[in-house]
Order: structure tokens, then sequence, then C-alpha cells
């Protein structure tokens, strides 16, 4: 395994974490497998980090060799055996790798923002797809907006609700509401 | 008409420095209410304006429906990440008017009472509701602001409502500035309105200081201030790069006689921390006292079963909700928990808000969940999947203005990550038990409204992940009448630093328990008699008595009488 192997793999751990989905393949082993559907990595998690745009893309090696060490010591600490086939932290299951991010990103550690960004894009792939264009995200059946429910535009690319109220009073008004609309 | 003077041929677009010296009578920082209402009456007036934005430029079509990075989401608005804090602001000519809700409430009575944590009244003895109402007045009638009802109220604003009235309590469309006719209820209003619906600045106080020669120019940001030698000062800036913000094209200084701070409660303080090895020492205030609006959010996704049985409520297709992404931000509002009689820090208002993904559900915490992670991982899968079903309601408490600036970064007012939105900022904020108390009474009302009789399952967003959360930062730079407590006196001015005035939510004194644009417009209008007068006492040419942006006159009649108490005798 290379090293471009070894950083793609443990990111795809990472993001895993963060938002699960199923194994591409039932040799998967970045992907836990611990949810159904496409998770951040089907979302494209690795393709958003790597993106300039971002500003981690040239930390993502280093990052992706602490996490493996941050593993290592995790499992010793556990008394964990892990196999040496793959990366530490990909090696790790699922709940100790959400326990070791857990750890990572709580207020008072040493290296809390940089594992914050991972998490942040990570979820941004997801839950926003913001490495694809909105609409031909939706189009293409992009599984974290897909998940959510997310609605598709009209035909030309923008949202629009025309039926959007249940148009009738649903409540009183505060008493001391003045003509403004605020309080008096 | 007014345009400022100059011997160089800076056109404000490229900036570079060339060793000549622009001049002009006022400059101000910063294009969102603070500097655009004070843009516009000082032009009016007579004086050369140029206003410095560090955001670009965008209009209407521009404003993108799209969340890729690059578009105008991730353009026109920047989030910082401090220790405890961050903070979410506009990043364009319009500032926040271009991303926000356009919830206009006023800030309720009491708020003008508050001691906060210094023991005794916070606002300067010529403020309070009475004495604002007039400037509200100018506010609205130049927005313009209106109310809404029940029919504007989106499907979101309605279900809080029903589940108010539910448990017994009142619930208010909330006033806003939003042309209800042009809205599609599409919710992208924080990507800058597409069909120009949101009435932002764009449209009235910026557009009117532009045709009284006002200079407007973006993607210029201010790092600090000089002395001249003639008791102005000299504005230092950098040219930043339209797309990757993390690059500066140029800089260049410009002189003026007046300088108006408005960059934000997020960017102002650092303007003058920045600027204190020139200027000379700064008022205690200075980036002290930084309130988040005492803000934390609250999502819950509701039983759709539960909401047609108990709620009654249905839409037109016979679901009964399944609408979060519908609407237009926040349309209603619980403002029972706004009693003067309470005790301070007990006090809120509960709003139902839309937030887009990304930033609206990353720190939403999946509900129920006795062990393991609850804002990621597989139960937070879970929550995310009933999005269609999702409720936000948005807290705004007293906090304790416990926020403080550290030292500022090289440039801006962060540490830029990202090409555009995200940075690091200095900003400590560590609640105290008052905001703690208020956060976890308003955290309870939440929940026994909205999970009352099935109708949901909920929970607070993590503060563990990038601290609490401000959509409205405020009071870093505040007005008051003890220089101990505030960097500003009663008019907006710096203490100990005269003909430099700060107008924006910076100078608010404390968290108001609403949504704060028309407060922070309402006192950048009171504070125009005053820079008006210090202009005329530096020699400028300027009258102060202008009419709204499109001419109506009622709102300057109604503050004629309190013109004369802002000006020194």
């Amino acid at each position: 395994m290379d090293d471009e192997q070894i950083r793609t793999m443990t990111l795809e751990a990472f993001a895993d974490t963060i938002v699960p989905g199923e194994k591409r393949s039932p040799d998967d082993r970045a992907i836990a497998g611990v949810s159904h559907g496409g998770g951040a990595v089907e979302a494209g998690a690795i393709e958003l980090l790597e993106l300039p745009a971002t500003g981690v893309a040239a930390g993502l090696g280093p990052m992706s060799q602490m996490l493996n060490l941050h593993a290592q010591a995790y499992a010793a600490e556990h008394g964990l055996t892990l196999d040496d086939d793959v990366p530490a932290f990909v090696a790790l299951a699922y709940e100790h790798r959400a326990a070791l991010i857990q750890r990572l990103t709580a207020p008072g550690h040493p290296e809390r923002d940089g594992w914050v960004l991972l998490v942040l894009f990570s979820n941004m792939a997801f839950d926003l797809a913001a490495h694809l264009n909105t609409a031909e995200a939706l189009a293409a059946g992009h599984p974290g907006l897909t998940a959510m429910g997310f609605a598709k535009p009209e035909a030309d690319g923008l949202w629009r609700f025309p039926e959007f109220s249940y148009g009738r009073p649903l409540a009183s008004l505060h008493p001391d509401t003045i003509a403004s609309g605020s309080l008096g | 008409m007014n345009a400022p003077t100059s011997n160089t041929s800076s056109n404000g677009t490229g900036g570079a420095s060339n060793g000549a010296t622009e001049r002009t009578d006022v400059l101000v920082v910063g294009s969102g209410f603070g500097g655009a209402i004070a843009a516009y009456h000082l032009a009016a007036g007579g004086a050369n304006v140029v206003v410095l934005e560090r955001g670009p430029w965008l209009e209407g079509k521009d404003f993108d429906h799209d969340y890729l990075l690059g578009s105008s989401y991730t353009r026109v608005f920047d989030f910082v990440a401090g220790d405890g804090m961050s903070v979410l602001g506009g990043n364009c000519v319009g500032g926040g008017s271009v991303v926000y809700f356009a919830a206009l409430p006023r800030a309720p009575r009491f708020i003008f009472e508050r001691n906060g944590s210094i023991g005794r009244r916070m606002w300067p003895s010529g403020v309070d509701r009475d004495t604002l109402d007039p400037w509200y007045d100018r506010v609205a009638e130049a927005l313009p602001a209106r109310t809404q009802g029940w029919d504007d109220v989106s499907y979101p604003g309605g279900l809080w409502a029903a589940a108010c009235h539910n448990a017994g309590h009142t619930a208010n469309p909330v006033p806003v500035g939003i042309d209800t006719a042009k809205c599609t209820n599409c919710n992208w209003m924080m990507a800058g309105c597409k069909f120009d619906a949101k009435r932002s600045l764009l449209f009235n106080y910026l557009p009117a200081a532009q045709a009284h020669g006002a200079q407007i120019r973006p993607l210029h940001e201010v790092q600090h201030l000089t002395r001249t030698s003639d008791g102005g000062y000299r504005v230092h800036y950098n040219v930043v790069d339209g797309e990757d913000y993390r690059v500066h094209t140029g800089s260049g200084t410009i002189e003026a006689k007046i300088v108006i701070l408005a960059a934000g409660a997020g960017a102002t303080p650092v303007i003058l921390q920045r600027s204190e090895p020139h200027l000379g020492t700064m008022p205690h205030a200075v980036g002290r006292y930084f309130s988040g609006n005492g803000e934390r959010l609250y999502t819950v996704a509701m039983n759709e079963d539960r909401v047609r049985d108990v709620l009654g409520l249905s839409r037109s297709d016979g679901r009964a909700y399944e609408a979060f992404q519908i609407g237009k931000g926040p349309t209603v509002a619980c403002w029972d928990y706004l009693d003067g009689s309470r005790p301070e820090y007990e006090r809120f208002s509960l709003e139902q808000l839309y937030f887009p993904p990304g930033l609206g559900t990353i720190l939403a915490q999946a509900p129920g969940v006795t062990s393991g992670p609850t804002w990621f991982g597989a139960e937070k899968k879970k929550f995310l999947e009933k999005w269609k079903s999702w409720l936000i309601i948005f807290q705004m408490t007293e906090d304790d203005n416990e926020g403080v600036f550290g030292p500022p970064p090289p440039t801006g007012n962060s540490f830029r990550i990202s090409q555009q939105m995200l940075g690091r900022g200095a900003l400590r904020y560590d609640p105290t038990p008052n905001t703690l108390r208020g956060w976890r009474l308003a955290d309870e009302a939440c929940k026994d409204i909205l999970e009352r009789d099935g109708l949901s399952v909920g929970a607070p967003w993590t503060n563990d992940v990038v601290g609490a959360y401000t959509v409205h930062p405020l009071a870093s730079c505040r007005i008051g009448d003890d220089p101990a407590t505030s960097a500003l006196d009663d008019r907006h001015e710096l203490r100990d630093h005269p003909g430099i005035f700060v107008t924006d939510g910076s100078a608010v004194p404390c968290g108001l328990t609403v949504n704060p644009a028309m407060t922070i417009a309402a006192l950048a209008e009171r504070s125009i008699p005053g820079i008006v007068h210090a202009a005329q006492q530096r020699g400028i040419d300027v009258k102060y008595g202008a009419p709204a942006p499109n001419g109506a006159t009622t709102g300057r009649r109604g503050v004629v009488k309190l013109v004369p108490t802002l000006v020194p005798d």
C-alpha cells in the first residue's frame, strides 16, 4: 500500500465515521458499513477535501499520518490488536473510530482545530454537496441531498414554492403587540 | 455630485499605492447597516464620502441557488471560528442586510434597562425605548419594514405558531423587510435574494448614497488607522482578490477628516486593536463586552401524524408538514418570555428559523442518544434523514457580554483558511452561569412546547464543536455613559480619539433578545446628527436633515425634536 492509498483510505474511514454509509464491496475496509445507503464517502468527501478552495488539501497527508498515530496509541491504551493490512485508523472498529474522533475534537484538545475542519468538510460533502452544483447533484441522485429529501428545483434551476402557507391564524398575538408588529 | 477630492489616479479598483495621497471628508469602513446609513446621510448632507467594503459587490443577478464552493453562498458571508464562539457575518456590499433573514422587530422595552455584568444600567441615559422609537420609525420608512399576515407565514412558521398555541402561548408573525409579492419562499436568502424580494441596503440607503456622490469600493479591507498631522486619519487598506480572499492584490491609503467604522462587531474592534500602536491607547472596552445576542438553536424532527392529529394541520397536497425547506427564514416568534417582570437573564424569544444544510445541520444533535456521538455518526444520519420534518427554533437570550478579542491576526479579522467564508479568529467566549441559565431555560421552553403531546423529539445544537454560534455579533465596541465599560460615548464617538465613530452592531451595548438589525439601524440613524456636527467642526460643509432614501419625510419629522439633544452644547 503506497502513501497515497494509505492517505485516501484513512481519510475515507474518517469521513465514514462522520456520516457512515454502506460498504462499496464486501472487502471494503475504509467504510465500516454501519449504515444503509451512501455516506460521506459516497457523497464525495475526498473530492471536496482535495479542492484547493477548502484550504485543507495540503494538510491531508500529514493529518492522515497523525490520525493513524493517534489510532495506534488509542489501540494500545485499550488493549486492541490492530490488523496491519490496513492503516491503523481503518483497522479500528466503528465505535472506536467514533470515540477517537470525539476525543480529537473535544474542547481543549491541542489539535482540535484541524480535526474539526475535517469533520466540517466531511459533513458538507453529504448534506451540502459543496463540491458540486446543487441542482446537478440532485439530478444525479447525490446520496446526501437525496436522503435528506432536499427538493428539486424548477426547470430553470431555481427553487420556488408557490404553496408555502397554511394560510390561517394559528395562534393569538401577544397582547402587547403594536402596529409595527413589534412589542410595545 | 460630491466626488472625493484626490490628487491620485486611484479609482478604487486597482488599489495599488502609488505614493500619492487620496483624501476625502468622510471615510466609512463597511457597507452594512451602520455604514450605509452613515454614508447616505453624510453624502446627502454635502460631504465627500468614500465607503470601503472588504467583500464583493453582488446584486440579484449574481445571487446563486447553489451551495457549490465559490457561489454567492460562500462569497457573501464569513464564518469565523473563535474559542467558544463562532460568528457569522456579512461579507459584501450591503453587509448583513444581503445575507440576513430580514426580521425586523424592535427591542423590547426592558432591554434598555439591563444592568448586565456591570451592576448598573448599560445603556446611555439618553437611550430608552421611547427615545429610540422615532429612530426605529425612520428605519422602518426607509427600508421599508412591514408586518406579516398569517397568509405570509410559511409552513414552518405556521407549525411553530400552532405548537405554541397548543402549549398555551401566543405567537407573532415577525415584522420583516421583504416584499412578499416578489418572494418565492425559496429559502435561499442567505446566498442573497435572487428575486429582489428582500429589501436589503442595495435598494435604499446605498443607491441613495451613490446618487449623492458617495463612492463604494468593494474588496477593500481596512487594516488599521494612523493619524495625519492635521488631526485627521489615514486609513490603510488591502485590496482583496475577488475569488480567493486569502490573496491580496494591492494596498493603499486614504486620508479623511472623519472615519466611521462599521465593519461589524467581529471586525471593528480588530481594526482598532491593530491601530493602537499608531493611535495610542484604546478605551478598555474596545474588543471586550462582546455579546453573541445570547443565541442558541434547537432542532426537532416533527412527528407528522401528531402534527395532523394534535395541531390539525395539513397542506393542500394532504401532507401534514414535511416543509422545513419552504419559506423565508423566520416568520413567527413566541415573545411570551419577553416579560420585563422576569429576572434579567431569564427573558428570551423563541423564533422559528430556517438554516440551510451545512451550517444548519452540522451542529444539530440527534435526540435520545444515550451513548456515542450525538452530532455525527449513524444516529445523526438517521436524524438527517428526517430533515424535511425538521423545525429549528432560534433562541435569543440575555448573555453576559463575556466575549473578549485576543491579539489581532496579521490582516482582516481572521486567519483565512478557505478561499472564502471560513476563518479562525481571536474571539474568546466562556459563557457565565447567567448565560448558561438563560440557555437552559430557553431549552426547557422549547422542549415543553415541542415535545408536548408527542409532537416532536429534538435537542439543542452542540457547543462542543465550534463553541456557541451567533449570527448577530454585538457590543464589542459599545456606547455608554461609563468610560470604564464603554468604548464610545453617547454619540458613538470613540473615547479619546475624536473624529472616529462606530455605528455598527459593535455599538449596541448588549444582547437584545430579538433580531438586532432594526436596533443597529436605529442607533446608526440616531448617531448621524452628532457625526454631522463633528464633521462641521472639522470644516466639512455638511448638513443634517436628508429625507428617507426614497424621499419620504414622515420619519424625519418624527426625529426633529430629538436632534438638538444629540449635538454637544
